[in-house]
């Protein structure tokens, strides 16, 4: 009962805890056992909040029982990337600095968590300050991926997608920044969102960079997708750039599921060289599928895309080294070399060493470079400059068809270790999601199948204008049915890996170990 | 367009962090490649191109002049590594950068 | 460090020009912080009116206060300035504990004002009055620090400190810079309109009701900048920065003693370094602070997470609608009413009782009386007591009274002054000391028959005077009759009286 029960989807949790079929403590208590038995395999959580959320699942259940009518989400387990301020549970950004600090203050989107009924399970593993793509970078250790557990879950919200990928959580929250929900959720098999920038509030999230960050949804089907979106979504007066219009509805789009009609660009700089034959396969399929389905599809060139990698590599960590500076061991957080005799300055410099990952370091250090006086023209405004350029591509780009589409990620998931001294390497797992955040319009993953070559997830992207989400939705569910129809069942359900239910029997019982 | 191990041991002290001698010698090769490579926006004519800060073309966000509560003196030092007179307690201030007195 | 030698200030200014420039951050007087709800009130218990974004905690976000953008155009508008029709705040990035997210969002290259002036004027020592427009480069908007206190040291300050105490009470207070264009061409009167431009400044900022503007309390601190060059040179000279300028009369001794250390330093061979100095008030000479040649890179860039402000046309007519008249203005209108010669405004100025006489002159009295009393009797008491003359017990309403009832006859100088004498002393309205001092002039006459009869009586040789003509000589009977009435007798009633009697 409790594998069926992780086995949901949210929307079939909704239906089944409307009906009173299952009570929200039934279905928390089976997905917490569900943690406790394969996470010590994935380590997809970093807190796990056994209490907080029982306790939230009982009150869930006393306000249902009492006659209340309560939002589709309530009851439904979601776990949360710990880059969200929470003031019930420890927030670490993965990183050690932060060395314990429970937050005064919980983020918006925690707060409509809550508002919502949401079952929040716990706080999930990340790349150090969302600065990776394979949760390589956190200071205390990778998640692993349920369809391998050797390799990377993507980042940086590794731990999000691997948890909604292992059944521990039919939901997860994740950040967005150079592409760290859309890969993680392509290279796990599952679907991940970047809404339009400020279509979520940022106020509570750990700042990584700025003008690029985006909170989103990641889950096993587009429409699970679009109720968490829609229960967090909207104007928050706390975050200035926050987008003042109402939503897009993204529900009934994903319900609407449809594409006939609708012109579908590929983007010829998003593929080709440095992307994995197995990945460019199946998503060549993956557009002939939709054709069939009766979109129109041509081919859009966006020039200025080649130099998307390295504006971003300029602008976010720009940003980054300004975000961070207040980690500086003098409010809150670690705090080392305090002796009496060492300076502030001293106390500063000893602890950001101690306390940052290698990343972060360098990311810091970049962006302290780039915005130097003397280089600023040339490096950070120029890649503001790029950012323009970007934008306008995009903009001629839908002028030629409704959605773009492209590979999520260059290749699949690659193995723990293999790109953690190469940083460069590691970048270009954003080559294609990276685009979108500069330019800050909507940007899915959805899987299109597996890889010949490895067996492991390709995701397709699917982008559209700034602030019509709904389209890439109403896309992404035409494909993802389509699919299910080909494939005979959802993607996940062949890992063999922990992600696999017929294992999950097997972990259970292996968890006294 | 290279960067000297001087100049990631000065970005080092800019960005306070206590790096040590092995630390920069893995560093600034990287931190070589990396300038390198993002150097390539430079490629990019740009001339009487605006730079981009925001995604979306918003202005004049405000929120009115009224007072909100605060956070209680003992939740806001509640985590802090050292305090004294309900104030945080720093180490020693070497740099006037904004002498307040 | 070695004592600086100081050219006489006469010869420095013979030799040299100085160029001075100002920067003055004014705090705002909002209900709230710049980017958040905490109260912006003055004198909180330690870290009690903070929250999770002007503490810069991690995940926190400002969002900017209309009123706080409203008051900086406000400024902006009175000191002539264009407002700027798009603009952006910066990050300055700079790490300091006093600063919680050690970077202070600002304004860089795209202030909110710019290109204005405010003309001032000073007196040189003939007496003769220079009018000066000081130009005004930028008014520019960002947030206050948190206050630190420097545990250990001898004196408080961070040299020699063992550690500090930080309240964050003061951080996200909006501030606006102002700042001056280069101030050339005043010569040996360089101290004085430098002291004359943060006065002016600061009379008009209380005017627009945006500020407290206490230099004592922190809610407008002065930088000054100095140069000098030798006469006739086509350049300016290096200019140092001056801080710790905490009064009106330090901006005048700063200048003027950072001019005379600059001579000695030009005259000595030397150069005058790039450098911030700190200004003492009871030597009144400047020491070196920090080197500005390793000025720090501020790596300023426009704050992602704000959206620029781009403030109508519509609202700034608004605002410009709102300015009252400004305090050079009014001085104008004020010395043309009550026809005031240069002199008397300046002794009023100077008094700082312009607003005592113009509320005084509101409530009834006479020009002239209103002047006589503050400039008078109660500028005496304030000094005797040491206050400032608004802080003195009474009120401008009051003293129109006092005026009043002199003017009416109910009171002579003598017992005015008793009145003001009982007011101060929390007695009451004057009317209410009146009564209960019994300080009424008598004008009964049947009252004051008794005490002429009696100081007659008392001098016959005087009486007979009198009667032979000798009218002078009913003075000594008159002073009879006040000492007789404790001097509350109408003099000019008692002479009338005598004269009749012994006509």
């Amino acid at each position: 009962m409790s594998d069926d029960l992780t086995r949901m989807t949210a929307a079939e949790l909704s239906g089944e805890l409307r009906a009173k079929n299952v009570s929200a403590t039934e279905v928390t208590q089976a997905h917490l056992d569900r943690i406790a038995g394969a996470d010590d395999h994935v380590h997809a959580f970093l807190h796990v909040a056994t209490e907080q959320a029982l306790a939230a699942a009982r009150s869930v259940d006393d306000r249902r029982a009492a006659g209340e009518e309560l939002g589709p989400l309530a009851g439904v387990p979601v776990a949360l990337k710990d880059v969200f301020t929470t003031t019930d549970m420890p927030t670490t950004a993965g990183s050690k600095i932060l060395n314990g600090w429970q937050p005064p203050y919980d983020a918006t989107v925690t707060t409509r968590l809550r508002d919502a009924g949401a079952i929040i399970l716990g706080k999930t593993n990340m790349d150090e300050f969302a600065m990776g793509s394979s949760t390589e970078n956190s200071a205390f250790g990778p998640s692993h991926n349920p369809w391998d557990l050797g390799r990377i879950p993507g980042g940086s919200s590794g731990g999000s997608a691997a948890a909604v990928a292992a059944y521990e959580a039919p939901l997860a929250i994740g950040t967005d920044t150079g592409g760290s929900i859309r890969q993680p959720a392509a290279v796990c098999g599952i679907t991940g969102v970047k809404p339009t920038y400020g279509g979520n509030s940022r106020y509570g999230v750990i700042a990584f960079a700025s003008s690029l960050d985006t909170p989103g949804p990641l889950a096993r089907t587009v429409l699970d997708a679009a109720l968490l979106q829609e229960a967090i979504s909207g104007h928050d007066r706390m975050d200035a750039t926050s987008i003042p219009e109402a939503a897009p509805p993204v529900v009934a789009a994903a319900r609407q599921a449809d594409v006939s009609g609708l012109r579908i660009g590929v983007v010829t700089e998003l593929s080709g060289e440095g992307y994995q034959p197995g990945v460019l396969a199946r998503f060549q399929q993956a557009v002939e599928l939709l054709e069939s389905l009766g979109a129109k599809v041509t081919e859009v060139s966006c020039p200025h895309f080649r130099y998307a990698l390295p504006a971003y590599y300029l602008i976010a960590p720009s940003e980054c080294s300004s975000n961070l500076a207040r980690f500086d061991a003098m409010r809150y957080g670690l705090r080392v070399g305090d002796d009496g005799n060492l300076s502030a300055e001293e106390v500063m410099a000893l602890t950001r060493e101690a306390g940052f990952g290698a990343e972060v370091k360098r990311r810091i250090m970049l962006g302290t470079y780039a915005l130097s006086s003397g280089y600023y023209d040339a490096y950070y405004g120029k890649a503001q400059q790029v950012r323009t350029l970007i934008a306008r591509d995009f903009e001629a780009a839908f002028g030629q068809a409704d959605v773009l589409v492209s590979p999520t990620t260059p290749t699949t998931a690659f193995k723990i270790g293999e790109r953690a001294d190469d940083p460069m390497a590691m970048y270009l797992a954003d080559l294609a999601t990276i685009p979108s955040n500069l330019a800050g319009n909507a940007a899915l993953s959805v899987p299109c199948g597996l890889a010949p070559e490895d067996n492991l997830p390709v995701g397709l992207q699917i982008m559209a204008p700034v602030l019509a989400d709904d389209r890439a939705y109403r896309v992404a569910a035409a494909a993802e049915a389509a699919f299910t129809e080909r494939w005979g069942h959802p993607l996940l359900a062949d890992a063999t890996g922990p992600a696999s239910l017929s294992a999950a029997s097997e972990i259970t019982k292996g968890a006294g170990r | 367009m290279s960067i000297t191990r001087d100049e990631v041991a000065h970005l080092a002290r800019l960005s306070r962090l206590a790096l040590s001698d092995e630390d920069l010698d893995h560093l600034a090769p990287q931190l070589n490649q990396i300038i390198s490579a993002v150097a390539r926006v430079q490629e990019v004519a740009a001339e009487g191109i605006p730079p981009t800060s925001h995604a979306l073309p918003l202005t004049n966000v405000y929120r009115e002049d009224e007072p909100r509560p605060c956070l209680p003196a003992d939740v806001v030092l509640s985590q802090a590594p050292a305090v004294e007179q309900q104030r945080f307690k720093v180490p020693r201030i070497l740099d006037e950068e904004l002498p307040d007195e | 460090m070695t004592t600086p030698t100081l050219v006489p200030y006469a010869e420095a200014v013979a030799r040299y020009e100085p160029a001075i420039g100002l920067e003055t951050h004014v705090e705002l007087g909002t209900r709230t912080k710049l980017f958040c709800g905490c109260p912006a009130t003055f004198g909180g218990e330690p870290n009690t009116q903070t929250c999770p974004t002007c503490l810069g905690l991690p995940g926190s976000l400002p969002v900017p206060s209309r009123t706080a953008i409203e008051y900086a155009i406000k400024i902006g508008l009175a000191l002539n300035c264009s407002i700027a029709e798009w603009c952006r705040f910066a990050r300055k990035n700079y790490f300091y504990p006093d600063m919680p997210k050690d970077f202070q969002i600002s304004q860089y290259d795209e202030p909110l004002c710019i290109d204005g002036w405010l003309d001032v004027t000073v007196e040189d020592e003939n007496g003769s009055e220079t009018q000066v427009r000081v130009g005004i480069e930028r008014v520019h908007m960002e947030e206050d620090t948190g206050k630190s206190l420097h545990v250990g040291g001898a004196t408080g300050r961070i040299h020699g400190a063992d550690y500090s105490l930080v309240d964050y009470n003061r951080a996200g207070i909006p501030l606006v810079e102002i700042v001056t264009k280069p101030i050339t061409g005043t010569g040996a009167l360089a101290p004085l309109v430098a002291r004359a431009y943060v006065t002016e400044l600061r009379d008009v900022l209380r005017s627009l009701g945006v500020s407290d503007v206490r230099m004592e309390e922190g809610s407008l601190r002065c930088d000054v900048n100095t140069s000098i060059a030798p006469i006739g040179s086509a350049q300016l000279g290096t200019r140092t920065e001056t801080k710790n300028v905490n009064s009106l009369r330090s901006v005048e001794r700063a200048v003027r003693s950072e001019i005379e250390r600059e001579a000695g330093v030009l005259d000595a061979g030397g150069t005058v370094a790039l450098e911030t100095r700190h200004f003492h008030e009871d030597t009144g000479i400047t020491t070196s602070g920090r080197s500005k040649e390793e000025a720090e890179d501020y790596r300023y860039f426009p704050e992602p997470d704000l959206v620029p402000l781009a403030p109508s046309r519509e609202w700034v007519e608004q605002i410009r609608r709102t300015l009252p008249e400004l305090p050079s203005v009014r001085r104008q209108r004020l010395q043309a009413e009550w026809g005031l010669s240069d002199a008397d405004l300046a002794a009023l100025r100077n008094a700082e009782a312009i607003d005592l006489v113009a509320d005084t002159v509101a409530a009834g009295a006479s020009p002239a009386d209103a002047r006589k009393w503050w400039l008078g009797e109660l500028s005496r008491r304030a000094h005797e007591t040491s206050v400032e003359l608004t802080a003195l017990a009474i009120t401008p309403a009051q003293v129109a009274r006092v005026a009043e009832l002199v003017t009416s006859g109910a009171l002579n100088d003598k017992l005015a002054r008793q009145v003001l004498d009982g007011v101060l002393a929390g007695e009451g309205d004057p009317d209410e000391v009146v009564k209960t001092r019994g300080l009424a002039v008598v004008s009964d006459d049947s009252a004051l028959t008794a005490a002429i009869d009696a100081a007659i009586a008392a001098n016959p040789e005087v009486a007979q005077k009198v009667r032979d003509g000798k009218v002078a000589a009913a003075g000594a009977l008159i002073g009879a009759v006040m000492k007789a009435t404790r001097g509350q007798a109408d003099a000019a009633r008692v002479r009338e009286l005598i004269l009749e009697r012994l006509s």
